[in-house]
């Protein structure tokens, strides 16, 4: 494996896991070539007559499905922590002492911890997924064998359309489904909403199975997945615990200071004249952007303004925008809450849709690009509007980077950021794992005021001569260090590369080593 | 082991300094979870304050949860202080610019944010609320063993917090303790001092002396809290008991706990000593600064409250939640039609003046002197907003 440096400067392994890898060549700049993936050609011949898919438990849909050593199996996060699906699938692989997995899934949660036994007896080789919380921390302390691959949800759906990730055995767990396959998220007692995130897997996965909670009569209609994907089904007790999907940043935050970073996004997009008829937008689901959300709709009812579409993950503000009248369409690959499983359900102006249909960066056109502003956070920002999404600043992993390095191909970017954590910086020299480049993040918007890329002068243009409190990153980063007490010393790090960072179109970005713990 | 500060699961932007003035040497532990990026630095800093003050043989303990310089200086400072030893520099932090500045007597005062003195995470984003001032407080929202500890935060977030355009004040304690509390932040830039549970004009004068005494240069102002009904009869004494007193404001909790009836949201019982607060004001030509409304989540109530006080002739109002700020400023500023109102009076009154009339009529009315006074004060207050 030998490090080389990537356009943005930062040194990355041209193999990750013995297979060759491409260093990050600039926004747009890597253009691939070759023919998309394929699964095996399936004959129906080898699958009942009568359409029943349904075996009786998850052990035998495995060993029908081949599980072995070495296999990639995913899984998908539409539960976020409430997901009662791939500790079981590897509690069974533990059973079966298979060994060396590739766990591969959309996100993993707190509650994967159980994983980490896997992975510290062999049932699991690694994990090319996000990494957060106790996996997070376990994968940054170098406990893992081979290298955590960070993705975005769009980046995931490339590297498996584009072949760089084949997966063995795809498990989706659906809150309804008939014999046949056919699955639908947005229904029955476990209903999470869209299933968008296990839609890649279902086309490109050797095998596919089914694992559901509420099995209903064919079919089953409408269908997020269709069942001639699916090997089998398997009927369980528990798919997973909906209200947790509600855990995490879901609330309006109650913080004086945040509040004040969403009223000022309000107003700097007013100003810049962004909050138009028919504009689109995106927000995220933490506290900030949610509050963002709440004044953009006083904003909007109070100037008698609509919008075209918002771009979910989506939860009850939008879709209270949506029955007001003030949203045409809410496009949405995963739901946030439970008013948005409802709303997903219910209302056909609430589109459920895949990353393939929006975040793949490898698709005929990038719904992003049509989103005139959207609002994200960051761990860091630096002074060349880089951002990092995935470790904290003393290096350790703490989150995976979702959508957000999809949607950072809005018309318009910001960054909700506080300016410092208590006494750890936001606002930086250098970013300490590069998860955004810079001609991407438009504005930063902190509690201490409003930073605009200077590549963007036709927003700095925009808002001159407003009382907006607009200024230099460089003096915001100066600010921040006076406050803190001076600059933060680099966090020691070992030599061994922990994880790397996919851009959108597959390219390593970054990476992140291990990090030294000294007896905190 | 002699202790002073905070730590525990919820503490922010706060420490729990251990402090054993035990050994042959030094031992400093450190335990904080900025570790990785400030470790070296919270090491120098309390190093070069034993340094300073000849301490050469101590075992320090830090748990740290992302206290800011500021915060550790004093926390260490009550450390040392608890273990019965005198410091011969105290642990102070650099200054921002314009901390030893005085502010205009006549500020506006529409708002105050009160922050609580030992509770240092809601100390460094105060002043971007934009209140007109910030009120640190020692009395009511410090325990009586946490005074001490409080008197060197709030002493050090004095120096080192910018508090941008805010008139930086501090409530001190009630007499006596208050005089002592004189000391720490007199000299360390505080603007305006609150006077609590103040009965009579001779605790105003006590305040007095010892402010000359500590800062003789300084014009630093007070504010007296009336909180009982012999303050009430005695408002006017106090309100001209002193050429530092800039505004006067009243304490409704204590105030109707004096009378013996419950606080309501509609305030009948406390109507007359608000009107009886605001009238020593004028007498005196002083500012009347209403109380704090306690409902943080009722913005309605607050502007319906904030209202009621201007109209009774309160300049300001206090608040306990930087939420509250922005609704108090708005049912302070003039309305448009007031504002159209007076820069007619006024334009009528400087026509008649240019063109030598004595006595100046807008709409078949003769305007007074008083009336245009008043026009003016508020075509000034409207350009402030």
């Amino acid at each position: 494996m030998n490090l080389i440096p990537n356009a943005a400067g930062r040194r990355v392994p041209d193999k990750i896991n013995g297979r060759p890898a491409i260093h990050y060549k600039g926004v747009g700049a890597h253009i691939p070539s070759g023919r998309t993936a394929g699964r095996k050609i399936p004959s129906c011949t080898a699958y009942p007559p009568d359409g029943n898919k349904v075996v009786n438990d998850l052990r035998i849909a495995l060993e029908m499905c081949g599980l072995s050593d070495g296999k990639t199996v995913s899984t998908h996060h539409h539960f976020r922590d409430g997901d009662l699906v791939a500790n079981q699938v590897f509690g069974m692989a533990a059973a079966m002492k298979v060994k060396d997995l590739v766990w591969f899934p959309s996100a993993a949660f707190p509650c994967h911890a159980p994983l980490i036994e896997y992975l510290d007896n062999g049932v699991i080789h690694h994990i090319e997924g996000s990494m957060n919380g106790p996996l997070g921390d376990y994968c940054s302390h170098g406990k893992m064998r081979g290298m955590a691959v960070l993705r975005s949800h769009g980046g995931r759906y490339q590297a498996v359309q584009d072949g760089e990730v084949h997966i063995d055995i795809a498990v989706i767990a659906a809150p309804a489904a008939d014999a046949f396959g056919n699955c639908y998220g947005a229904s029955g007692r476990s209903a999470c909403g869209p299933l968008g995130y296990a839609e890649a897997d279902a086309w490109y996965a050797d095998r596919v199975i089914v694992v559901t909670d509420n099995l209903v009569p064919f079919p089953c209609y409408p269908w997020h997945i269709q069942g001639q994907l699916v090997d089998a089904v398997v009927v369980t007790e528990r798919i997973g615990i909906p209200e947790k999907i509600l855990s995490g940043t879901t609330q309006i935050t109650k913080s004086p200071d945040r509040l004040r970073i969403a009223e000022l996004i309000t107003r700097f997009a007013e100003a810049a004249g962004i909050i138009h008829d028919g504009f689109n937008f995106q927000t995220g689901a933490g506290g900030i952007s949610l509050a963002f959300t709440h004044f953009l709709h006083d904003l909007m009812r109070e100037k008698s303004i609509k919008a075209g579409f918002y771009l979910g993950g989506s939860n009850q503000l939008p879709v209270r925008m949506l029955q007001d009248g003030l949203i045409r369409h809410i496009f949405d690959i995963q739901a946030f809450d439970l008013e948005a499983v409802r709303s997903s359900h219910e209302n056909p102006a609430h589109i459920a849709c895949g990353p393939f249909t929006t975040y793949n960066y490898h698709g005929k056109g990038n719904l992003n690009s049509l989103t005139d502003i959207v609002v994200l956070g960051a761990t860091e920002v630096d002074t060349d509007f880089n951002a990092n999404v995935v470790t904290h600043s003393d290096g350790r992993l703490m989150h995976g980077i979702g959508g957000w390095q999809n949607c950072l191909f809005a018309k318009c970017t910001v960054l909700a950021v506080p300016s410092f954590r208590d006494r750890i910086p936001v606002i930086v020299e250098r970013v300490t794992t590069l998860t955004g480049p810079a001609e991407l993040v438009d504005v930063v918007v902190t509690e201490r005021g409003i930073c605009i890329n200077p590549r963007r002068t036709d927003l700095l243009d925009a808002v001159k001569g407003t009382d907006l409190p607009v200024f230099d990153i460089h003096d915001l980063k100066q600010q921040v260090e006076r406050i803190c007490g001076g600059a933060p010393e680099a966090p020691k790090t070992t030599d061994k590369i922990v994880a790397a960072i996919k851009w959108v179109d597959g390219t390593v970005i970054d990476t992140v080593m291990g990090v030294v713990d000294d007896g905190q | 082991m002699f202790e002073a500060g905070c730590s525990g699961p919820d503490v922010r932007s706060d420490c729990l300094i251990r402090f054993n003035p035990d050994g042959t040497d030094i031992k400093i532990q450190i335990e904080s979870k900025v570790k990785a990026l400030y470790g070296k630095q919270i090491e120098a800093q309390i190093r070069e304050a034993l340094h300073k003050n000849a301490i050469k043989a101590a075992q320090i303990e830090i748990t740290d949860a992302g206290a800011l310089p500021y915060v550790i200086w004093a926390r260490l400072e009550t450390a040392i202080r608890r273990a019965g030893m005198q410091l011969s520099s105290l642990l102070l932090p650099p200054a921002v610019n314009g901390v030893r500045q005085d502010s205009p007597r006549d500020r506006q005062r529409r708002s105050r944010l009160y922050l609580p003195g030992n509770t240092p995470h809601l100390f460094i984003n105060a002043g971007l609320h934009n209140p007109d001032g910030v009120i640190l407080d020692l009395e009511d929202s410090v325990s009586p063993e946490k005074k001490d500890a409080a008197r060197a935060l709030v002493r050090n977030a004095l120096l080192a917090v910018d508090f941008y355009q805010c008139e930086r004040m501090v409530r001190i304690n009630q007499l006596p303790m208050g005089l002592e509390d004189l000391e720490w932040v007199v000299p360390h830039g505080v603007q305006l001092i609150v006077l609590p549970k103040c009965e009579n004009a001779d605790q105003v004068r006590q305040v007095d002396d010892r402010i000359r005494r500590l800062a003789p240069k300084r014009q630093i102002w007070l504010m007296p809290v009336i909180e009982s009904a012999m303050g009430c009869f005695h408002a006017l004494d106090i309100c001209r008991a002193s050429e530092r007193i800039a505004a006067v404001t009243i304490g409704l909790e204590d105030y109707t706990a004096d009378l013996g009836v419950p606080r309501t949201a509609k305030g009948k019982e406390s109507f007359w000593a608000r009107s009886v607060l605001v009238n020593a004001a004028r007498a005196a030509g002083i500012q009347a600064l209403d109380g704090v409304y306690s409902d943080v989540v009722d913005t309605e109530g607050l502007l319906a409250a904030a209202g009621e006080a201007r109209s009774l002739g309160f300049e300001g109002k206090g608040c306990i939640h930087p939420r509250q700020i922005e609704i108090v400023h708005r049912a302070f500023a003039p309305t448009r039609e007031e504002v159209e109102k007076a820069q007619a009076i006024v334009d009528a009154y400087e026509k008649a003046k240019a063109t030598g009339h004595s006595v100046a009529v807008l709409d078949g009315k003769m305007i007074d002197a008083p009336v245009v006074k008043r026009a003016v004060k508020l075509l000034e207050q409207a350009k402030k907003q």
